[in-house]
């Protein structure tokens, strides 16, 4: 099979509320900034995958609007939704049809110009459960409940996740909420949805990210090394809760195998050497772990206690501050695929993680992780 | 920022996505809500293939993809699987629910599928997976999810 990899990436700074640029503004910077880092000007561009959603952009047709300022102009311009790690697994399989060379993939979203409540409720079933008024939030403290019954995992093992996440923050440039803060802070703060309290929620932000992949015969024409793309894999569950275990994420367990088969990872605890994924809420960040297989099932919090995904333990997780630091809804997983790409090119700065070589990056779409995308990095082809 | 947009103060404008829609239940749904309305009786659906029984009713088995066509009365007591409770009076939430607000996801007995409802009569911070609840009709019923009006535990 042919081969493809990432040459470049640019990301916006996440912020709480950027209100002095629009999507399109935000788009143009996180593309100038692609572009600029890949050594390569909008003419080298061949194709663009954009990423949005229509009530998170507030318009309806919105795969339409970010387009010219993506450099899309008389270019073919095609749209995915979900984190962008969606619109990215489309970049990938476009370089390997032998009809693009060079992909753009973009993400935008402003949590801070929307009601994400009433967003969210609409994703439920119109007929049979929308009217009860769940959304996002509640529709995790679910997930959350489900978990800890069946695991034993404590709140204040949870809280732990927050406090590692929000503490690298600090390290990380471009993050919207780096914070010192106890067990006892995310214990304290505000109870949303039992158990999820407000420091176990991820921050309302905005931000744009862009990303371009390369097919092989191109990827080192520019002026990066390529990070190659080893892996890489998506899986949805069912729609309904009732119909799954919500307790765990079979979704995410046949992603991450198909993944690792395709890498030839056959031990990934001990291959993997960095991770950054969805933790949209505390509790994800075990579950999604354990349903790696990064994990035993029910475990992750031990290892959490006991240091091992900080920036220096054996398998540093979301060393950027994670979305717990960050959260522009639509771009999240491109971000977490720059920050691997950062990462294995030994540019991450601060929070750089020693000896990366293969890197994992993760990407959820739908309530509570109904499907997974799971990308595995490499610095060596 | 750049020079020439030095001292520009930060306009807003508002707006709203604000686009009427209408569903139509469709055939599975409406027996579903019709049993609801008229016979305060929860109906659910088998798989003629592996034998699953889905409550709410789904035309098609999504494991098998086939239709499903045996129609059986269901139990409208049952078990919960998992529950949240809203502290915050979040913008999803209607008008007539005020916080706390708990929502279970319920198996009822003799189904394989868990249904997602109120859970009421219980303090909140009472609630526990496992726990044996009951559907309780709502008194003025239109054909409608909400004509269950919520579930309490059994006594």
């Amino acid at each position: 099979m042919d081969r493809a990899a990432i040459i470049g990436i640019g990301m916006t700074k996440i912020e709480a509320n950027k209100h002095r640029e629009t999507f399109a503004d935000m788009a143009w910077e996180a593309v100038d900034k692609a572009l600029n880092d890949a050594g390569m000007s909008i003419g080298d561009i061949d194709n663009v995958v954009t990423t949005s959603s229509d009530f998170w952009d507030g318009r309806t047709i919105s795969c339409m609007a970010v387009g010219d300022a993506s450099g899309a102009a008389d270019k073919n311009i095609s749209c995915v939704e979900g984190d962008g790690t969606y619109g990215a697994f489309y970049g990938y399989t476009r370089a390997l049809s032998g009809s693009y060379k060079t992909t753009l993939v973009t993400g935008h979203s402003k949590g801070s110009q929307c009601i994400s409540s009433l967003i969210t409720n609409a994703a439920f079933d119109p007929i049979y459960e929308r009217s009860l008024g769940m959304d996002m939030v509640t529709a995790c403290a679910m997930q959350a409940n489900a978990y800890m019954h069946r695991t034993g995992v404590k709140p204040e093992q949870m809280a732990l996740v927050s406090v590692k996440n929000h503490a690298n923050a600090f390290k990380n440039p471009i993050a919207q909420l780096p914070m010192h803060i106890t067990v006892g802070d995310v214990m304290t703060s505000e109870m949303i949805a039992d158990p999820l309290h407000k420091l176990d929620c991820s921050p309302v932000s905005d931000g744009c990210c862009a990303i371009i992949i390369a097919h092989e015969s191109v990827a080192t024409k520019f002026r990066q090394e390529p990070i190659w793309i080893r892996g890489l894999s998506f899986c949805t569950d069912s729609f309904f809760f009732g119909d799954r275990d919500l307790a765990r994420s079979n979704a995410l367990v046949q992603t991450a195998k198909a993944a690792y088969k395709m890498a030839g990872i056959k031990d990934p605890k001990n291959e993997i050497d960095i991770v950054e994924l969805y933790d949209a809420f505390t509790y994800q960040e075990l579950l999604w772990l354990e349903e790696m297989g990064l994990a035993e099932y029910g475990k992750a919090a031990k290892l959490l206690e006991a240091g091992e995904f900080n920036l220096d333990g054996s398998l540093p997780v979301n060393a950027s501050g994670g979305l717990l630091a960050g959260h522009p809804v639509v771009a999240a997983g491109l971000y977490r695929i720059s920050e691997i790409v950062m990462q294995l090119r030994g540019e991450a700065g601060e929070h750089q993680v020693k000896n990366a070589k293969t890197g994992l990056a993760h990407g959820v779409n739908g309530l509570c992780g109904q499907s997974h995308c799971v990308w595995i990095l490499d610095k060596e082809r | 920022m750049s020079e020439n947009f030095k001292g520009i103060e930060p306009m807003i404008h508002n707006s709203k996505i604000n686009v009427p829609y209408s569903w139509w239940a469709g055939d599975t749904a409406s027996r579903f809500f019709i049993s609801l309305r008229d016979q305060q009786k929860i109906i659910a659906l088998r798989c003629g293939k592996c034998g699953k029984v889905f409550v709410p009713p789904r035309k098609v088995c999504p494991s098998c993809f086939t239709e499903n066509t045996e129609w059986e009365d269901i139990s409208s007591e049952g078990t919960l699987i998992s529950y949240s409770v809203a502290r915050r009076q979040f913008e999803s939430i209607p008008k007539d629910k005020k916080v706390p607000v708990i929502w279970g996801l319920i198996k009822l007995d003799g189904a394989d599928t868990a249904i997602l409802h109120y859970l009421d009569g219980i303090n909140p911070g009472e609630v526990a997976i496992g726990l044996r609840v009951k559907a309780v009709f709502a008194e003025s019923r239109t054909g409608s999810i909400r004509d269950i009006s919520h579930f309490v535990p059994v006594k």
